[in-house]
């Protein structure tokens, strides 16, 4: 089974976790006019075969949104840390 | 040229023992084609079919990465229903039962259409109440839709949970009796022969690695056994479009996820429906040949495994046991995975996109093999006219920039959740 190291509790069941999509994606900044710019962040994915980076929430544990690396082709999981705080030294 | 399949054939062949002809010949690539589309799958070839059939386009080469009937064609669950509420979708699936009923015999090939009926459960006056308006939506399209009540329910489904202490209790239900189920590897072969009988190439075990082009112009596929040129290329891979379509330098809005499928050990005949659980998505039915056959959600997450997590095992299973107790001894014989297209609105793609001469059809999410028939239909149409089949015009690639989403059962945009 796959499972997510989450910063406060450790390693856990990705059951006790939701999924949240691609982390890689940069939200437009604030004001941007372009409706394109929105459409591409809210719609279009890179959806690679292999390394990803993603967005996952603790939501039946201390509820902290973390960022987990993974590859969507074997599952194996790399990385992990608190979303919003700076990328740890590899 | 392949024999014509009959009573008198197979007399003739059980008296002679004489081996029949393979289904379809070993093609390998020609320099060039009308159309070439890159995914042996179902929707792939039933294009191909309705290309030729339809259009009398018949410079045509359906091309495989593996084999005939390897991908999600032989990895559904194997329903079929039009019981869509949304217009667009309402006469998009009621247009591929119409294409199903007939099948085997446009076909000559048994297919094995089973419409045994489907029955989606309501577990509350209100999930009653979603059932009648989308039953009344498909009655006044033509479609058949009966409401029914717990007591209705008891007496065509008496082996459901109806006692007291059901956590679900079933209230009603939505009964279509021309839905049911499609011996599905029969589908990939039958529209295999069909196409090649008409002169359809089908190059198996064959890879595409990229696309030629010319400016804008799509103008042909590179493979693992060399360049074909096409005047119109055609996408049509499952699991896989946005890996092809990046070939192309397009970014879609496809998400791959998982979907596992379950089978049981064969048990004498028992479930004479197709069954959809209200409270979880669930579906059951049961196969020919005994087996009950059912699925539920997707994994939840992104991947390209083919391998399902065990949770989600855990989970089909106890609504099995939830909506039919008395399974609960029957042991699980397989489970295996098919990797989908998820979309942000659940719908699928069919239509042109960005590169000139080159098509889309994906992002099928979980109703793939139902929809084969019409996908084929609409998809080829789409191809030889190089605009959309009206059937498919609400289901175009660059929906999402018009704002014209299409959210059959109004989940929002996330892919997984859908």
């Amino acid at each position: 089974m796959l499972k997510i190291t989450c910063p406060n509790c450790g390693e856990r069941h990705y059951t006790e976790f939701r999924y949240a999509g691609d982390a890689s994606r940069q939200r437009p900044v604030h004001g941007t006019t372009d409706p394109r710019a929105w459409h591409d962040y809210v719609f279009l994915f890179d959806n690679p075969k292999g390394a990803h980076r993603e967005y996952w929430q603790h939501v039946l544990g201390c509820r902290q949104w973390l960022i987990l690396e993974r590859n969507t082709a074997t599952n194996a999981v790399g990385r992990s840390w608190a979303a919003g705080t700076a990328e740890p030294a590899p | 040229m392949t024999e014509r399949y009959s009573a008198l054939a197979l007399a003739r062949h059980a008296l002679t023992g004489e081996a029949w002809p393979r289904a379809w010949r070993s093609a390998d690539p020609k320099s060039g084609y009308d159309v070439v589309i890159i995914g042996g799958g179902g929707h792939g070839l039933a294009t191909a079919y309705y290309l030729a059939a339809n259009h009398g386009v018949t410079r045509v080469a359906v091309i495989e990465r593996g084999y005939i009937g390897s991908g999600n064609v032989g990895r559904n669950t194997t329903l079929i229903r039009s019981n869509y509420m949304m217009d667009g979708n309402t006469q998009f699936f009621e247009h591929s039962l119409k294409l199903w009923e007939g099948l085997s015999h446009t076909l000559n090939f048994n297919v094995m259409v089973s419409q045994r009926g489907q029955v989606v459960l309501a577990h509350g006056p209100s999930q009653l109440d979603v059932l009648a308006r989308k039953g009344n939506i498909m009655r006044l399209n033509g479609i058949d839709a009966e409401l029914l009540d717990r007591g209705d329910v008891m007496r065509i489904l008496p082996y459901l949970d109806f006692s007291d202490q059901t956590r679900f209790p079933i209230h009603g239900g939505l009964l279509q009796r021309r839905a049911g189920t499609v011996r599905h590897d029969a589908v990939a072969w039958g529209y295999a022969r069909a196409a090649d009988r008409f002169g359809v190439d089908i190059i198996e075990n064959c890879e595409v690695t990229g696309f030629t082009s010319e400016g804008n112009r799509i103008t042909g596929v590179r493979t693992t056994r060399g360049e074909i040129r096409a005047e119109r290329t055609a996408i049509s891979v499952a699991g896989h479009s946005s890996q092809l379509a990046a070939m192309a330098g397009l970014r879609l809005p496809v998400e791959s996820h998982i979907l596992q499928a379950f089978v049981t050990e064969p048990i004498k005949p028992f479930v004479d429906h197709v069954i959809s659980f209200g409270a979880e998505l669930f579906y059951i039915s049961q196969s020919d040949k005994g087996g009950l056959v059912f699925g539920g959600h997707i994994d939840g997450f992104n991947t390209f495994t083919q391998r399902g997590q065990f949770p989600k095992v855990q989970n089909v299973a106890e609504c099995a046991v939830a909506l039919i107790p008395s399974i609960s001894r029957v042991r699980l014989l397989r489970h295996w995975g098919g990797i989908q297209d998820m979309t942000p609105d659940g719908s699928p793609f069919i239509g042109r996109t960005p590169r000139d001469n080159l098509f889309l059809n994906g992002g099928w999410c979980y109703q793939g093999f139902k929809a084969t028939p019409a996908t084929g239909w609409c998809f080829a149409h789409t191809i030889a006219q190089g605009e959309e089949h009206p059937l498919v015009r609400h289901l175009a690639l660059d929906r999402f920039t018009r704002g014209n989403g299409f959210d059959e059962y109004g989940l929002g945009q996330w892919t997984y959740r859908q």
